[in-house]
């Protein structure tokens, strides 16, 4: 369990973070994601202790990380792949680290076999490829069996048999019923990997919504109708929660309404409908577009007088 | 942590697992001895250690006899065989820079210390282990000097034996200096967080301000050149010949001095570790 509360962070007079606040729950995967620059690392530093927030609090398993008594317990991180130092091995660098919280050497190989480093894992990790520093960052994260994995970019340089196993294991660990947080620039990857997205752009929550809410939301709501009377069709729909627009004089795009439900009305009211189609939206349009818009926002409606993120 | 993999962690709170300040030190051991270059650097400063050392002795030992009566009254033969210290402090020093800034230049700080998020244990052992291996090197080179240039020194009639007078504290005094050395190197490292910044403000604090502090009016230099951390620091180990001996403090107040500025440098370091970003 993450929580985040209110959080804003700024470095100097650039605010990275404005006012964010959700939660991430424990026995699913929960995707954060925002094109570059939107605040995703720095949130996921915070949550680490690195950064300390300007304003706000941030709590691991209900608790502020930096008090945790056995942190590498309470939560497993990777937040870069290689950061790590070029010069030691990848067992070194992971013995160095589990014996800071006491886990046992034992644990080391264990891990190191998990994401299959084990024919590398003696050799200095400067030679290492992006994917194989990957797999060393999640192979770090795991080593003190946390309640709460966070780990930045996990699927970034992996080949195609790396993806399939990071989504794997990120399932296995969501169905171990821990909590599992992963960012991602890729709408499409996180669609399959995860049960629900925070979305964040421009460091403020856009949306905090389940996989199969955003999908619905993206392609199923919008339909396009044409009719020779589009004037009385559009009449014919008016509703408390339906929304109509012209495109031209004789077409129209319903928000609100089933092309099913569009066709019956129609028919039942004797107006000739010549087309009638639901609008697709592509997974990563939909996401373009809601970024977006919370760039423009951001940017007509200022930074001082802007009410906090919506949650 | 048995079957750990399988263990459903997200439901349990009890946890084996906890940072100890024993256990961080372990961690910094595993690191030190692990990195090819931290033992390049080490061997490098024992190099230089012992052989400058013995060029001294070489060269101190064929010019005695020529030398004026002041300069004989301050010669002292184990300070002369360990004068390769001089030169080797800066590895010494140079080590300390690199255990902290190396895990800042490479990305190493953030996985520390998300392992040791209150960050303190970190400081402290990497002093720790950096104290017990540097000093025990440090020791072992002086020993090694003090023979080699005592051997060297007999060929003169000069030599002198590890039980004469003041021969013991000045190889611990010169072993305590470079260990010290280091520790500000440490300090220094954890402060600036760029080795190329690490290593400059040692050096300017080891062998740039004395000489500057050289150009003041005398009465300055006299006062304050001898509270600096070189000046001080090898007041128990160097004998130098000239006005300057006059001005040393007494050989322990000296290293005292020196500890006040380690420590000063340790303290502001870990406030800063405390309160910066990572």
């Amino acid at each position: 369990m993450i929580e985040v509360d209110g959080l804003t962070k700024n470095y100097g007079d650039k605010t990275a973070v404005d006012g964010i606040s959700f939660a991430v729950e424990p026995g699913i995967v929960t995707g954060f994601l925002g094109p570059n620059g939107a605040g995703k690392s720095t949130t996921m530093r915070i949550i680490a202790g690195l950064d300390a927030p300007t304003h706000g609090i941030v709590r691991v398993n209900g608790k502020s990380y930096r008090d945790s008594r056995a942190p590498m317990a309470e939560l497993g991180i990777m937040l870069e792949a290689k950061a790590v130092h070029t010069g030691r091995s990848a067992r070194s660098h992971l013995l160095a680290l589990a014996q800071t919280n006491g886990v046992p050497a034992k644990r080391v190989s264990e891990v190191i076999d998990m994401v299959g480093l084990a024919e590398v894992a003696a050799k200095r990790v400067g030679g290492f490829s992006l994917g194989m520093g990957q797999r060393l960052g999640v192979a770090a994260a795991l080593l003190g069996d946390p309640r709460t994995v966070v780990l930045d970019e996990p699927v970034n340089g992996l080949d195609p048999e790396g993806v399939l196993w990071i989504r794997h294991l990120l399932k296995a660990l969501a169905d171990e019923g821990r909590t599992v947080f992963i960012s991602s620039h890729l709408m499409s990857e996180m669609a399959l990997t995860a049960q629900h997205l925070i979305i964040v752009g421009r460091g403020r929550l856009i949306a905090d919504t389940t996989v199969e809410g955003f999908i619905a939301q993206a392609s199923g709501t919008v339909t396009r109708v044409s009719s020779p009377q589009a004037d009385a069709l559009s009449a014919q729909l008016s509703a408390a929660n339906v929304t109509v627009a012209h495109l031209d004089a004789e077409t129209l795009e319903v928000t609100g309404l089933t092309a099913r439900e569009i066709g019956i009305i129609a028919w039942e009211e004797h107006v000739p409908v010549v087309e009638l189609s639901t609008k697709r939206v592509s997974l990563e349009d939909a996401f373009m577009e809601l970024t977006s818009d919370a760039v423009d926002y951001r940017s007509s409606a200022g930074t001082t007088t802007a009410p906090a993120g919506a949650r | 942590m048995t079957a750990a993999t399988t263990t459903p962690a997200g439901l349990s709170t009890a946890s084996p697992l906890r940072v100890t300040q024993a256990r961080v030190m372990l961690s910094e051991w595993t690191k030190f001895r692990s990195l090819r270059s931290t033992v390049i650097t080490l061997a490098v400063a024992i190099v230089i250690a012992i052989v400058i050392s013995l060029v001294f002795a070489l060269v101190m030992g064929s010019n005695y006899a020529a030398m004026s009566p002041a300069d004989k009254h301050s010669f002292n033969a184990a300070s002369t065989s360990l004068n390769g210290d001089l030169f080797a402090q800066l590895a010494f020093g140079v080590l300390g820079v690199l255990i902290m800034t190396s895990e800042y230049s490479t990305g190493m700080i953030r996985a520390t210390l998300t392992a040791v998020p209150r960050r303190l244990p970190v400081l402290w052992a990497k002093i720790a282990v950096f104290t017990l291996c540097v000093g025990a090197t440090a020791l072992i080179t002086n020993l090694v000097s003090f023979y080699a240039g005592q051997a060297v020194l007999s060929g003169h009639d000069l030599q002198v034996s590890l039980t004469s007078p003041g021969t013991m504290r000045i190889i611990g005094g010169a072993t305590l200096y470079m260990t010290a050395v280091g520790i500000m190197g440490i300090a220094l490292g954890a402060l600036v967080r760029s080795t190329a910044g690490g290593i400059s403000c040692l050096v300017g604090l080891l062998f740039v301000i004395p000489p500057v502090l050289d150009l003041l009016p005398e009465s300055w230099t006299t006062y304050f050149g001898k509270y600096l951390p070189a000046d001080a620091g090898q007041a128990s180990w160097v004998f130098h010949s000239g006005p300057g001996l006059i001005d040393r403090l007494s050989p322990w107040t000296g290293f005292g001095v020196m500890c006040l500025w380690v420590i000063g440098l340790v303290v502001i370091a870990g406030i800063q570790l405390l309160r910066r970003d990572a």
